[in-house]
């Protein structure tokens, strides 16, 4: 098992680098980068704009280039930002809780009502319930994040005014529980509904597929009670599956941060990133880009592990 | 005749045996009610948007300030927008862009997706190495992040962009598909007879191989539509996609937020359409799956 984890960390290593390689190619793509706002100055002379590139590393070789940046990175030394020019990591590290805060709650609400809802349509398979949340699936995967989020506004802050219309926090006011629970409540259903959606259709075939399996007719047959049965013998086979679904969904989560956070006024990362796309801000776009695909490679990583340990005939393979 | 009334067994000459097998799946797809409900409503969808200079009397583009955010009316049954534009027709002009940005994205994916996983199935070794890792790569990175950039890079964009853009970071899930089906395929019975009466690499993937694994690319396509229509209304919707005045479904909600206190028709209904092309493709998709695999059947309703 050691081995296999040991392999699979070793694997990931070029790929991170391939990641790194292509963000950096990404990054020098684009228009504008550090001397755009030289370029237009009048009292900037063209020597001037030279010395600056030199004195940035910007006349070396791009593989040079990208070395140094990559050993700068690696050492923790993420740059500046252009705008602000704050460190790049103090900027991601102040939002990233924020949307591991969004996140996590979103993660946990989905796990949990996803898996007795899959669960139970499955065993009660085309009952009025089964036929209910198998229609709902559909239309909640169906949604586009974006305008969900608008709809729940709508109806739950303007027209209901039950629930805040965005930010972590009623501005002014010290911030209680409740009120960080208020302002969690529609970003996390606008996020939650429609993963729900995926996850639930996902689990609902796959306890289906193993319901009819000859070892549930064995534990039926040893006279198991069938809650023994469906909850031990069906759900944990049926949710080995399951694992990569979640390790695949953590991109979709990833851009549905984006948009939710523009709606929600949610101080995150993904707000973050928006806001420096829309400024050509290099450094935390390479920063972001470089956290996010990194926490992608390690789900994915973390899936693999714990789909071998779940299901050990494929550990070798 | 009389007989053209009652169903009639037809016997198949075996040299059109190709042709029933696809006979079989529509007739599967037929009896699959939410699929050709879809089916109805998608090609009603797309007939209105097709014609809707002939089915609307407004302009889409033309600013009326004396009509500013009317509700919805008899003239206007889904309101106006904040320049005074009927949202009924803006939202059949959106059609045509989402609808064919969605169709064309995929075209764009599926051609890119099977040359790539032709090339690794087919050939294997270090090709299949290198291009699988490549793929993994492309999964890093969300692909929305990659959108905003490249919709940064061309200060948003017009339709043949986003067609060639979206296509380009959606071929990863069809060249896995592929790859699978190549390496399947290659070791059966029929390819290896093929091979041993001569025939050539490119006629048994042509040939051979690919019509076999035509299924699941279709299916993974038409899933596909779905997912490109959601990522270019929300690309359009952040203000990197499509600009305005050119309506599509997503930059309609562009304003949405700031109007929808005082207009929410403006923020719902171009949403609902992005919902029922979607839900639609969906319900298609799964009925192609069913109709095509026939062993899938068994696991669905």
């Amino acid at each position: 098992m050691n081995r296999y984890i040991l392999r699979r960390l070793v694997q990931a290593l070029p790929l991170l680098l391939g990641i790194s390689i292509a963000s950096f190619a990404l990054m020098k793509a684009i228009p504008g980068g550090p001397l755009a706002a030289y370029e237009a100055a009048p009292d900037f002379s063209d020597a001037d704009l030279r010395r600056l590139e030199h004195t940035l590393g910007l006349d070396q070789p791009l593989p040079i280039q990208y070395l140094n940046w990559l050993g700068k990175f690696v050492a923790g030394d993420w740059g500046y930002s252009f705008v602000s020019h704050q460190p790049v990591l103090v900027l991601i590290g102040e939002r990233l809780p924020n949307t591991i805060y969004l996140m996590g709650t979103v993660f946990i609400t989905v796990l949990v009502l996803s898996i007795p809802i899959g669960v139970f349509t499955a065993v009660k398979q085309y009952s009025w319930f089964d036929h209910i949340v198998t229609g709902s699936t559909y239309a909640f995967l169906s949604t586009p994040t974006f305008w969900l989020g608008l709809l729940l506004i709508i109806f739950f802050g303007l027209q209901l005014r039950w629930l805040p219309l965005g930010g972590m926090t009623t501005p002014g006011a010290s911030p209680d529980l409740v009120d960080r629970l208020r302002h969690l409540i529609l970003p996390v259903a606008t996020i939650a509904i429609v993963q729900l959606g995926s996850h639930v259709r996902y689990l609902r075939s796959s306890m289906l597929e193993t319901i009819h399996q000859d070892y549930m007719r064995t534990a039926r047959s040893k006279g198991l009670g069938e809650r023994i049965i469906v909850m031990r013998h069906a759900l944990k086979n049926a949710s080995i599956p399951l694992v990569t679904v979640i390790a695949l969904d953590i991109p979709e989560l990833f851009a549905g941060a984006i948009v939710t956070e523009q709606i929600y006024g949610w101080p995150g990362m993904g707000r973050l990133f928006f806001d420096a796309a829309t400024r050509l801000d290099y450094p935390i776009l390479m920063g972001i880009l470089a956290v996010t695909s990194t926490l992608i490679v390690a789900s994915n990583l973390f899936a693999d592990v714990v789909y071998g340990y779940l299901d050990p005939r494929i550990r070798y393979s | 005749m009389a007989q053209s009334a009652i169903a009639v067994p037809v016997v198949v000459a075996p040299a059109s045996a190709q042709r029933s097998q696809w006979a079989m799946s529509f007739e599967r797809f037929r009896q699959h009610r939410p699929a050709v409900g879809a089916v109805i409503v998608l090609g009603t969808l797309a007939v209105l948007a097709a014609g809707a200079p002939i089915v609307s009397p407004y302009d889409p583009t033309r600013v009326t300030l004396s009509l500013i955010n009317e509700p919805p009316s008899l003239a206007h049954p889904f309101g106006t927008d904040a320049l005074g534009r009927d949202l009924a027709t803006r939202i059949l002009y959106g059609g045509r862009v989402s609808l064919s940005v969605g169709l064309l994205a995929v075209a764009v994916a599926v051609t890119v997706g099977t040359l790539v996983g032709t090339t690794a199935g087919f050939y294997g070794r270090w090709v299949d190495s290198v291009l699988m890792r490549f793929v993994d790569m492309m999964y890093s990175f969300p692909r929305l992040f990659l959108l905003i950039l490249f919709g940064v890079f061309f200060r948003g964009m017009t339709l043949p962009v986003i067609v060639t853009v979206l296509g380009l970071l959606s071929w990863m899930t069809t060249s896995r598909l592929v790859r699978a089906q190549f390496l399947s395929l290659k070791q059966r019975e029929f390819v290896e007879a093929a091979r041993c009466v001569g025939a050539r690499d490119r006629r048994i993937i042509f040939r051979h191989i690919l019509p076999n694994s035509l299924a699941p690319i279709i299916v993974a396509a038409t899933l596909g539509i779905a997912g490109a229509i959601i990522a270019e209304s929300t690309l359009s919707f952040l203000g990197l996609g499509i600009q305005p005045p050119t309506p599509s479904w997503g930059n309609m909600l562009k304003d949405a937020p700031t109007e929808m206190n005082n207009a929410p028709w403006v923020a719902i209904y171009p949403g609902l359409f992005i919902f029922l092309a979607v839900v639609s493709i969906n319900f298609i998709g799964d009925g192609l799956r069913d109709a095509l695999d026939p062993r899938h059947v068994i696991t669905r309703r």
